[in-house]
């Protein structure tokens, strides 16, 4: 199944992901090369396989509703590229 | 030409926060007003490496709305990734449910205009609430103690067909959160939002029109204004000929109209997919009995009971059903022998609006109430004896609150029965008649509203104290009319 | 002294708690065996120097009060760099965390932190744990001990090379597709993937959720037993490890597999494999015939679907896992005028070509008319390939297999094509898929003198037997004993 320059645009974009015409070009070959790989699954027949929905199921892990967290120190906040108090700055959205 | 008829079909989607004490994957606080980013922690942060787990009372809550909204609960639900990227949402997606949500297929009984009709509800299940944004000139700040904190989606069948039903529904539902406490319901505040999906259709069509999805209304009286708008928007739109974009629009307050989102750079595609870091959700029977056991009577049922019970009016028992606490308010005084009427008066007219002046509405379950229920309930009783009149007893209440006296202590202490004996009442009217000839006379003249006038000179000349019933009687017959 | 940091785990430990050496003098011996064979490897991304000396001298402290300071205390152990460790820079190979320091340890940090450790510093691995040679670290290659011309295998390959050139005494790793099991082989050393679930995974950057796990890497069985004893178990942090006791693994030890049944697929000794390796995996099954095990043959029919299969799931999950590396609360930040070019900067700057391939791949196989042919599909095979495995292992106590097609590659040789890499992860991969335990240890060595690994796969939270088998085999032979010409 061959993925064309614009599917690889559209992947980028919802990746979030800038891309070179040179990474794009790229990607499209290996990604497509990858994708005929990948095409052998559809013969084989799954209708009546379930998909494998947990490795192992062993039951929800359920916790009590309690506050066990202290309030958070600098600590928590000290990686963040960008601050003002005790927020995090970042660009406005420019629709 | 002529316009066919439109109908609008209206769907909501509710998002509630649950008053859970911790966060539904983390235990940090879920209180709300803490120092920005102090109620957080490397999971609902999402930082590298973290994990989920779930917090049991929010699965419990979510079995209780499905109970109350008379849903099926799923014996196996599922977490799923909800995929997209923004500021106030660290992990980049969004833990929600998809596939498999917690609660299917229930419904909700609203009273229109006085007549009943039921609403269709398409779905619950939780999820995680994201950060919040603050805009800030040309940045923006982010605090993500809001990140984490438990919600319930509940999306309803595209069932309204009017802003009436729209604002019956949302209000019903705001009630039988709160009557289970699971949620305070207060949209100012932003613990309860509401998301409108509209469209028109010529009356008798099968198919739907064009869907429109609005955000942005902060308020009940926003989503009903909001909701009328876009349906004459779309009605003139397509009346005109023109096309509708199937699109989200954004409730502007200010200049109270619908505008376009302008169309986003890239479309959702949220790429959902089985979340692989919480297993699936198995919740047995028993878990529902048990859940099931401590639903309260619904704001629905109890309406109605009261209307049976206590002869109310579909309206006014409506009124005393919202809010649970009231609707336990008011059944303590009948209890303490107030007559039902009385009582429902009494509460409606002036403990309600002292509840509303002074916000006490606020919060979840009022627990200071400016007079308790007994002390109302005698105070009714009073009047309704007739051992004071309406105003006395009105006038009575600000001391009432202050002091937290008992009424018939008060009215006893002070001697303020008002006077019903008819031998004392028969000379002040006599007096009230002699005094005020021009009156009499006008009465006697047809103007039967000047009797109004003489039963005030008879209260004025008794302070206040007279029985007015009993002084119209017998200013009637003193007048010969 | 000299030869202090080529003791074992359990010697070394037994040792410190003997009061025979101190925590501080094998500390020291283990930060000068990295400094002279470093430079030729790039096994560390980041070493604690003091750290570890300041956990050294507690350890002695302890001791001399008369203490139980752990069953690893004052033993040097090296975590791979996706593996969070508190106050310590923990990057993930990747330039998108070069500066990023966790407040919070992953849980087996704080195991192995209980148990005593000395934690040295953090391995290099391929970014975000993607990759099978160490070649896609953002800083710079491992070399393999035996050849520096060559790859130590990935993605866990600084902890393989680490344990290898004797520069800790053991190291963690983690395994999503062979991430140890292929390094252990490369590198002539034990390395051990457990059950999905067996050990917790809070805290532990995430590559496929599904499919990662935490496992030890030593120079022998008995080590890899004792590491495992002190991470695995339960953890109410992480929804996904299994509520089951851990048991005494090395206690478990006795060296007999006689009546054991072992299993061999065929559909893993294939064309194109390297002779001496289709050989050494041969022998090794000889030798354990010899030592009582019944061996024969099994099938494993969905084999040749197992790569796609892999690909499609955990790209996806990778996809989705990497979304958080945004720029906005930790992490490089490319500062731009708008959100949208902030977020596209960012990760164009800070994430290396295999993972954007990935990420790219991932998100092609949710997105929105996809979902159902590729995602849902893999996840469909992924059953057949773990029915497969239970229907080999009803038969069979345990499976023995390669672990790669051939020994250790040059460095280079194969960054060219993406999908030839990817092909050579067809004999770990599987066991990933169907959450199995997987163990790789040294069977051989080609004439090259590279390591050939022999890998034994076992039932869901069998660890038990599939160490028993490993470690029957390795107390038969000589391999375990083999150390680079460092």
């Amino acid at each position: 199944m061959p993925i064309t320059r614009d599917d690889v645009r559209r992947v980028a974009q919802l990746a979030r992901l800038r891309l070179t015409p040179a990474e794009e070009e790229r990607l499209t070959a290996d990604l497509g090369h990858i994708l005929d790989h990948f095409a052998r699954l559809q013969a084989l027949d799954t209708r009546d396989v379930p998909p494998m929905a947990v490795v192992e199921d062993f039951g929800a892990l359920l916790r009590p509703d309690a506050v066990r967290n202290p309030p958070a120190s600098d600590e928590l906040l000290a990686n963040a590229p960008a601050r003002e108090g005790r927020r995090f700055r970042v660009p406005k959205i420019i629709e | 030409m002529t316009r066919p008829p439109m109908e609008a079909v209206i769907g909501l989607e509710v998002h509630a926060e649950l008053l859970t004490e911790s966060k539904i994957f983390c235990a940090c606080s879920a209180a709300f007003g803490a120092d920005p980013n102090t109620s957080v922690c490397p999971v609902c942060l999402g930082l590298p490496g973290v994990l989920p787990v779930l917090n049991e009372r929010v699965v419990d809550f979510a079995i209780l709305a499905g109970l109350a909204t008379h849903c099926t609960i799923a014996e196996h639900s599922r977490f799923a990734r909800k995929n997209y990227f923004y500021p106030d949402l660290p992990k980049g997606y969004q833990i929600s449910m998809y596939e498999l949500p917690l609660c299917v297929g229930g419904h909700l009984d609203v009273l229109v205009d006085g007549t009943t009709r039921r609403i269709g509800l398409t779905r619950i299940h939780m999820e995680e609430d994201t950060g919040k944004n603050v805009h800030d000139g040309e940045t923006s700040l982010v605090d993500f103690n809001r990140s984490g904190v438990p919600l319930l989606e509940i999306v309803s069948e595209p069932d309204m067909r009017t802003v009436a039903e729209a604002g019956a529904y949302l209000r019903t539902l705001r009630s039988i959160l709160q009557y289970l406490e699971i949620c305070d319901g207060n949209m100012e505040e932003g613990s309860f939002r509401c998301d409108a999906n509209v469209s028109v259709r010529p009356v008798g069509a099968t198919t739907f029109g064009t869907k429109v999805e609005i955000k942005n209304m902060n308020s009940f009286r926003a989503v009903e204004k909001a909701i009328a708008y876009e349906i004459a928007r779309q009605t003139d739109v397509l009346a005109e000929g023109g096309t509708l974009a199937q699109e989200t629009r954004l409730w502007d307050a200010d200049r109270e109209e619908t505008r376009s989102m302008r169309s986003k750079e890239y479309a959702h595609d949220y790429r959902y997919f089985p979340e692989p870091d919480l297993l699936p959700l198995v919740v047995d029977p028993e878990r529902v009995a048990h859940v099931r056991a401590r639903l309260p009577e619904l704001p629905g049922a109890r309406r109605e009971r009261f209307v049976r019970e206590y002869g109310l009016s579909p309206y006014d028992a409506d009124v005393l059903t919202q809010r649970k606490d009231v609707a336990d308010y008011y059944e303590a005084g009948v209890a303490e022998g107030a007559a039902p009427k009385e009582m429902a008066n009494w509460v409606m007219t002036e403990l309600l609006r002292i509840v509303r002046e002074e916000k006490l509405d606020r919060a979840l379950v009022i627990r200071e109430w400016p007079l308790t229920p007994l002390q109302l309930a005698r105070l009714a009783k009073l009047v309704d004896a007739g051992t004071i009149n309406r105003n006395t007893a009105k006038g009575l209440l600000p001391r009432l609150r202050r002091t937290g006296q008992d009424p018939e202590a008060l009215v006893a202490a002070e001697g303020l029965a008002q006077v019903s004996d008819r031998g004392a009442l028969e000379a002040a009217v006599a007096d009230a008649v002699a005094k005020n000839p021009k009156q009499v006379a006008q009465y006697r003249g047809g103007k039967t509203q000047v009797l109004g006038f003489l039963v005030g000179q008879v209260m004025k000349a008794t302070g206040g104290k007279a029985n007015p019933q009993l002084v119209q009687e017998l200013l009637r017959a003193a007048l010969g009319g | 002294m000299g030869t202090l940091h080529e003791l074992s785990v359990r010697d070394a430990a037994e040792r410190v708690r003997r009061r025979d050496v101190s925590a501080v003098d094998l500390a020291r011996a283990a930060l000068a065996r990295i400094a002279a064979v470093e430079p030729r490897l790039g096994a560390f991304l980041t070493l604690d120097e003091t750290g570890a000396v300041a956990a050294a001298e507690a350890v002695d402290r302890r001791i001399a009060a008369g203490e139980d300071a752990g069953v690893l205390a004052g033993v040097p152990i090296a975590v791979k760099d996706v593996i969070c460790t508190k106050g310590l820079r923990t990057t993930a190979g990747s330039r998108i965390l070069e500066r990023f320091v966790p407040p919070h340890d992953a849980t087996v940090t704080a195991r192995l932190r209980d148990a005593g450790a000395v934690i040295v510093g953090k391995t290099s691995c391929d970014e975000f744990a993607m990759g099978s040679s160490n070649e896609n670290s953002a800083y710079g290659p491992v070399r393999n001990p035996w050849d520096p011309a060559r790859v130590p295998g990935g993605s866990s390959g600084g902890s393989g090379a680490a344990v290898a050139a004797g520069e800790c005494h053991g190291a963690l790793g983690t395994d999503t597709g062979g991430s140890i099991r292929l390094p252990a082989a490369y590198c002539g050393v034990v390395g051990l993937k457990p059950t999905y679930g067996r050990v917790s995974r809070f805290g532990v950057i995430a590559y496929a959720s599904s499919l990662d796990q935490v496992g030890p890497f030593a120079r022998d069985v008995a080590d890899a037993a004792v590491l495992l004893e002190a991470i695995a178990g339960p953890d109410p942090a992480d929804s996904t490890a299994a509520p089951r006791p851990v048991p005494s693994y090395l206690a478990a030890l006795d060296g007999s597999v006689r009546g054991l049944r072992l299993g061999l697929p065929r559909e893993y000794f294939v064309e194109g494999m390297q002779r001496e390796v289709a050989d050494a995996v041969r022998a090794a099954v000889g030798t354990l015939a010899r030592l009582g095990a019944a061996v024969e043959e099994v099938s494993l029919p969905h084999t040749e679907y197992a790569i796609a299969t892999y690909y499609l799931i955990a790209t996806a999950e990778a996809s989705s896992n990497l979304a958080r590396y945004d720029g906005v609360r930790y992490g490089l930040r490319i500062p731009e005028k708008s959100l949208g070019d902030m977020y596209e900067a960012t990760r164009a700057a800070g994430f290396g070509a295999e993972v954007k391939r990935r990420i790219m791949l991932g998100t092609y196989a949710l997105s929105a008319g996809y979902y159902d042919a590729y995602y849902l599909k893999a996840q469909q095979v992924r059953t057949l390939v773990r029915r497969d495995f239970e229907a080999a292992l009803a038969r069979c106590d345990a499976l023995v297999a390669p672990v790669a097609p051939t020994t250790a590659f040059r460095l280079g040789e194969k960054v060219d094509d993406p999908l030839t890499m990817y092909l050579s992860d067809i004999f770990t991969i599987s066991v990933n898929l169907a959450g199995l335990p997987g163990l790789s240890l040294p069977c051989g060595a080609d004439a090259a003198g590279l390591p050939i690994g022999l890998q034994v796969i076992g039932r869901p939270f069998d660890e038990a037997t599939v160490l028993r088998v490993g470690y029957a085999y390795e107390q038969a032979t000589e391999w375990h004993r083999r150390r680079p010409p460092l």
